[in-house]
């Protein structure tokens, strides 16, 4: 069941956003940050929490939940630490995500070359 | 010339052909779906193996970003995109894709001025709004909490 | 003799003494592909970066040209070539050997066309014996200056056009009676700006000038369609070429069996994937030089006008909002007789 929400609920996404990329030519860059900043909002407003802990990785994928993630750092870091929290829990949240990125983005441009598309 | 910058606008809409809507629609629901099921199917591995949830889930990013980043260095991710569009973009994959790219293709500039500063060309904006808007939403809340409305 | 408005006709018309074009493997594959002197199937022509792969390709099809007109580099008095690169990076670093004077020029993909304007005005006004003019694109170089890294994933609109990775160059020389094709004339095409957006449809940014030269060549030479055999844009594409052939109607000229365009010519849409079609200045570079000569030389075709189209955008005028305003340059190419 978990399976068949993730499925459904993350390929229902990305159909809203293919809506939106084929109707206003936005280019992806623009869409990427779109979400992140959609995610932190929907997850400061209360909703995007208990729509993941639902749907699973149908939710936390996307980008969507990468912005969510960002929110429920500052969220849970001012709780801690007070106002700093508010500067740390961001990059807290979202430091295996962008760690990652980058780190195997650098490794990748070690090991590749580039390529002709075809 | 007799016509004028905005009929032509109108008219260049009319000529110019679109993608069919509903099999782009159809590839984007799959390929996401795809994607988050795999991301589920890692999660679900990870809690079963004794890991709690949260840990589960950066294992489960990591290796989004690690497979895509293979893909994109084999040339197969560019080719999912174009299948499935938003299905690949949307998804913690298309990020790590837009990381690793430039990193490959701007390497010949050099590692500071070449990978270093065109690694962030898709994922620096992402992460600076990303932050900034969580940081904005958390003064607010800060704020409001001060007032004890929160 | 200086002609209408923006056209010069050519009293001792220069003549086209020698031709090459090389491709990449994808162009290779097109429908023109036995037609280009060489097809190269390594990307990268054998360098280590793209923009050197393009400075090689440039270097390579100068070189062809020079050797199969069986001229010698130095009596080659100007060169006239240019590339879509920044600076024109292509161009600088791949014509250092030659050793030959060398105007650069950027006129986007209209760069052939306006290397050939030049090349034949030096030749006709008794300032060089034989002129080079080149251009060069490669697909790598272009989508990595002026969209994305090749490895990022994206979907492109019908309406974008596929950077043709070739060159195409030409020995120009003084008149005389034997010769490839001869320029009897020029059209010089001015900017044109309909107020286009769009990056990913230039055909529509760029048809309203090549419906501009190509009016002012039928204005300036009081000539009409059936004066010429074919008259071959740039690479207009699909949407290009259709609203190119609408604009024409609307003042009366049926253009329907007379055009063509390079960048239709160069690829099969179909099964190539390239939706609108070719673009970038060794398209219709390339193509002049293996499809549009040769079909003049034989007699085929006895008068064209070539048109090739630039759209004049950079990267910062099109972040900053900027329109993508177009350029066109006419070259009227005739069968040499007896």
């Amino acid at each position: 069941m978990d399976y068949v929400k993730a499925f459904v609920v993350g390929g229902l996404i990305c159909v809203v956003i293919q809506i939106l990329m084929d109707n206003t030519k936005l280019m992806p860059g623009r869409i990427m940050v779109l979400l992140v900043v959609v995610g932190s909002i929907l997850g400061a407003v209360g909703v995007y929490q208990p729509f993941a802990d639902w749907a699973g990785a149908g939710a936390t994928v996307p980008l969507l939940g990468f912005g969510n993630s960002l929110w429920k750092g500052v969220w849970k870091s001012i709780g801690e630490d007070g106002f700093i929290g508010i500067f740390k829990g961001g990059f807290t949240a979202s430091s295996v995500g962008i760690s990652g990125a980058l780190i195997f983005g650098y490794l990748g441009s070690v090991i590749f070359k580039p390529r002709m598309k075809s | 010339m007799e016509i004028n910058k905005k009929a032509y606008e109108a008219y260049v809409k009319e000529v110019t052909p679109v993608h069919k809507r509903w099999p782009s629609i159809f590839r984007a629901f799959l390929v996401g779906g795809i994607i988050c099921t795999l991301g589920q199917l890692c999660t679900s591995l990870f809690i079963n193996g004794g890991f709690e949830k949260e840990v589960a889930s950066a294992w489960t990013t990591l290796i989004l970003i690690a497979s895509s980043v293979i893909l994109t260095g084999l040339n197969i991710y560019p080719k999912i995109v174009k299948f499935g569009g938003a299905g690949a973009l949307v998804p913690i994959t298309g990020f790590a894709n837009s990381v690793v790219a430039p990193a490959v293709e701007f390497k010949s500039e050099g590692q500071i001025f070449g990978i270093g500063c065109k690694i962030f060309t898709i994922a620096g904006p992402v992460i600076l709004y990303g932050i900034l808007s969580s940081w904005i939403l958390g003064v607010i809340a800060y704020v409001l909490m001060a007032f004890g409305i929160l | 003799m200086q002609l209408g408005k923006a056209s010069v006709k050519f009293e001792e018309p220069p003549v086209i003494l020698s031709m090459a074009s090389i491709v990449g493997k994808k162009e290779g594959e097109g429908p023109l592909g036995k037609m280009f002197d060489m097809v190269e199937q390594d990307d990268m022509f054998g360098a280590d970066t793209w923009e050197k792969a393009e400075s090689t390709l440039q270097k390579q099809t100068a070189d062809l040209a020079i050797e199969k007109g069986d001229i010698r580099r130095k009596d080659i008095r100007y060169l006239f070539a240019g590339d879509l690169l920044g600076q024109l990076i292509a161009t600088s670093f791949g014509t250092v050997d030659l050793e030959i004077p060398l105007f650069g020029l950027f006129g986007a993909c209209s760069t052939m066309g306006e290397a050939l304007n030049l090349g034949s005005m030096a030749i006709a006004g008794g300032f060089a014996d034989k002129v080079m003019a080149m251009a060069s694109s490669h697909f790598a170089t272009a989508e990595k200056q002026f969209r994305f890294p090749l490895g990022y994933g994206n979907q492109r609109p019908y309406s974008s056009s596929w950077t043709v990775t070739g060159c195409g160059s030409v020995v120009l020389g003084k008149h005389k009676k034997e010769g490839i094709a001869a320029i009897t004339g020029i059209t010089t095409g001015r900017m044109v700006d309909m107020g286009i957006r769009d990056s990913m449809n230039m055909g529509a940014a760029m048809a309203p000038s090549a419906f501009h030269t190509i009016q002012q060549n039928f204005d300036d030479f009081q000539v009409d369609e059936s004066y010429y055999d074919k008259i071959i844009t740039g690479d207009l594409g699909k949407v290009g070429r259709t609203i190119l052939l609408d604009f024409m109607k609307n003042k009366g000229h049926n253009l329907e069996s007379v055009h063509t365009d390079c960048g239709l010519e160069i690829f099969d849409s179909e099964t190539q994937d390239t939706h609108a079609g070719g673009s970038g200045c060794g398209c219709s570079a390339s193509v002049l030089c293996s499809y549009i000569l040769p079909k003049v030389q034989s007699g085929e075709w006895k008068r064209v006008l070539f048109v090739p189209t630039g759209a004049l955008l950079s990267t910062v005028s099109f972040n900053e909002g900027e329109t993508i305003p177009g350029i066109a340059h006419g070259v009227v190419i005739e069968h040499i007789g007896n």
